[in-house]
């Protein structure tokens, strides 16, 4: 579904990422684990295209297309999907408004027709239940006056809603308490399913008791270092980020 | 400095062409108030960009035409559906039209009144001197500070006239409509008058269009007062043709415990100026003043507020929001007086401005004069792009470039529109704002 090559980016002139090779297949749930600053975040944010990021080489295929020369919103369209580490506040946007642009964009860009302002609702009652959402949150304006865990929450919905077929979650743990974690973990193992593939980007093992992950890869100063199955992010909590680099610099 | 002189010949020439068709009413006594009016624009010049109020706006162009004085026999009268194009759809109200600042009792829509009111056109009433009229116009006409408010009392004819008597509540708009539509250049200089009795309630639309996007020059003048305990509800839609000027001077005063709120929209009009000044003469009473201009090409929009707290127990809330594309220029100047004696005054001004593209600039200054001592007041202004985050965040899921910022657009407009309280005027509002903005972002 996904092939990273030689991938190399930069963020105002700064090399970030100095080369990431990686392959995601659908059904697959890859985690990416690293120390702050190791690239993650980037790597994330230059899949789906935010404009601050600069791809300074190498490519990225997305079933088969190039997907760094598409705009973020064609991304979007073609099924993959960032939840953010930050959720943008959007104040006077309408959530469930917003939602339904979303996913009538996506219908119309795939050809299918556009769901109905009841029909939208009757969806988005059901992925609510998913992602355990109060009512209210959908008559505010976007992300506006919620908490962390709820704006957590609100991009697992609408990931939920969209169905991306590629989705990337970025440190979609962080800041969040245990119940609030579960309510996520949760969601994302519901949407689970042999025709996608979610990349989970986390500094935290803890995560991965909850979604388990077929890949853990390891990110160190712009480049994956080590990869391995889910027993890999056990070794991380026990001998932290540093040793590991050093085996593998040993073993080189 | 550019001569003037020229000009203002020009428009002295003018009034004696327009006192020779006034027939017998040039006896009247409100003609010498016109007279005294026209002799204070001989004296004093036009704004220019020296002055401090008219720094940034330069008014120039509007002096390089000789506009004529609208004639109402050769003016294109609008159809009944240009006329209900206009109209706010599905809203019940009062409608008075005027074509090139002359009432047009034909195009206009009256049901009964109550009784005691007065609801027409000031030609009307200065007809038929009314004592609330004659007693008003001689007490608080002013030639003003400036050449356009003497030039538009020297030239008084028509205009909305609007008396609400004591205690007396009009549940339907007043929507009052003024075109403007061809042949040739003229100047239209409408007054209008509200008067809202004690305990009385009123809401206003006043809405400037035009028919042919012809050039011409407007400029208005509208006195509001709001008695004891009354409530007027104000809407200014100012969508004038490109081509056209737009000089305005609203005057309220509030005596105690009345409330004003006033929505002024700017989406027309090559240059516009908006000088709204706003006295708390009564204890308790209260103002808000909220705006939105939407400018785009050469558009020049300029809104002087003054808001004179000269009562205590006062409070006055003032929100403007801009919106700015291409090369155009938007001014705020937001002033607050706080009178010796305006004890607890509570004031509040916000100006907030998002600029679209390179060339586009704002200029936002607020001013704050304060002279007692219990007082609360604050102000802000700001002036910035669109969200970077958020334009991501919105295309990140899968809405394209042009509807995310139209997204954004609608966003930042919306509190300034949520509070109209006619559904319909918010409705065309909103439309006009995506009309316009989606046709920008292409």
């Amino acid at each position: 579904m996904l092939e990273i090559k030689d991938l190399h980016a930069s963020v105002e002139e700064k090399e970030i990422l100095k080369g990431i090779d990686l392959k995601v297949n659908a059904g697959e749930v890859h985690a990416i684990m690293g120390p702050n600053g190791s690239g993650k975040s980037t790597l994330a944010n230059v899949l789906a295209g935010r404009p601050e990021y600069r791809v300074t080489g190498g490519e990225a295929l997305y079933e088969g297309k190039d997907l760094l020369a598409m705009a973020p919103e064609t991304r979007a369209r073609e099924g993959v999907f960032l939840a953010f580490q930050y959720p943008v506040e959007l104040p006077g946007v309408n959530n469930t408004t917003f939602l339904r642009t979303a996913l009538n964009e996506g219908r119309k860009y795939r050809g299918q027709p556009e769901l109905s302002a009841g029909a939208f609702l009757a969806l988005l009652k059901k992925k609510m239940q998913l992602v355990e959402m109060a009512d209210t949150l959908l008559s505010r304006a976007v992300n506006e006056g919620f908490s962390g865990g709820e704006k957590k929450r609100n991009e697992i919905l609408q990931m939920a809603v969209l169905e991306p077929r590629l989705a990337i979650l970025d440190e979609t743990d962080s800041g969040l308490d245990i119940d609030a974690l579960r309510i996520v973990a949760n969601s994302v193992n519901k949407l689970r399913s042999k025709e996608n593939a979610i990349i989970l980007v986390t500094h935290y093992q803890r995560l991965l008791n909850y979604i388990v992950p077929d890949f853990v890869h390891v990110l160190y100063n712009g480049k994956i270092v080590k990869s391995g199955g889910k027993e890999l992010a056990l070794e991380l909590e026990e001998k932290g980020y540093d040793s590991v680099r050093q085996e593998e610099i040993a073993a080189k | 400095m550019a001569d003037t002189s020229q000009i203002k010949g020009w428009y002295l020439s003018l009034f004696k062409d327009f006192e020779n068709h006034l027939d017998g009413e040039k006896s009247s006594s409100f003609h010498k108030v016109r007279k005294e009016a026209i002799g204070r624009f001989a004296e004093i010049d036009f704004p220019n960009t020296h002055q401090e109020d008219w720094r940034f706006t330069d008014i120039s162009p509007i002096l390089r035409h000789t506009f004529s004085r609208a004639d109402k026999k050769a003016a294109t009268i609008p159809t009944k559906d240009q006329i209900s194009g206009f109209q706010f759809n599905g809203m019940k109200s009062r409608l008075l039209v005027f074509v090139n600042g002359s009432y047009s009792p034909e195009l206009s829509l009256q049901p009964p009144l109550p009784k005691g009111a007065v609801i027409g056109s000031l030609t009307d009433a200065l007809k038929n001197p009314h004592d609330i009229v004659s007693g008003h116009i001689s007490n608080n006409a002013s030639a003003g500070e400036n050449a356009f408010t003497a030039l538009n009392l020297a030239f008084a004819a028509d205009g909305a006239f609007v008396h609400i008597p004591d205690g007396v509540e009009i549940e339907e708009p007043l929507h009052l409509l003024f075109i403007s539509t061809g042949p040739g250049e003229f100047i239209s200089q409408p007054r209008n008058i509200i008067i809202a009795g004690k305990n009385s309630r009123v809401r206003i639309v006043e809405h400037y269009v035009s028919l042919d996007g012809g050039t011409y020059f407007t400029n208005a003048v509208t006195e509001i007062h709001a008695g004891e305990n009354s409530s007027v509800n104000a809407v200014k839609i100012q969508s004038e043709s490109l081509n056209s000027y737009h000089i305005a001077m609203t005057e309220v005063s509030l005596d105690s415990n009345a409330n004003y709120t006033s929505h002024g929209l700017s989406f027309g009009a090559s240059i516009y100026r908006h000088d709204l000044n706003v006295a708390l003469n009564g204890e308790g009473s209260d103002a808000t003043l909220e705006g939105l201009y939407l400018l785009s090409g050469n558009q020049l929009s300029d809104t002087h507020s003054m808001i004179d707290h000269a009562s205590p127990h006062c409070s006055s809330q003032e929100h403007y929001k801009g919106i700015l594309d291409g090369k155009s220029h938007g001014v705020f100047n937001g002033k607050i007086m706080v009178r010796k004696g305006a004890q607890q005054t509570n004031s509040y001004q916000e100006n907030r401005n998002i600029i679209l593209s390179n060339e586009a600039k704002v200029d936002t200054k607020p001013q704050l004069e304060i002279f007692a001592d219990d007082v609360k007041c604050s102000h802000g202004a700001t002036v910035g792009q669109l969200n970077r985050e958020s334009l991501f965040y919105l295309r990140s899921r899968g809405i394209s470039e042009d509807q995310a910022k139209l997204i954004l657009i609608y966003a930042f407009a919306s509190d300034v529109l949520k509070d109209i309280k006619e559904e319909e005027i918010r409705t065309q509002l909103e439309k006009m704002l995506s009309e316009r903005f989606l046709a920008a972002a292409r």
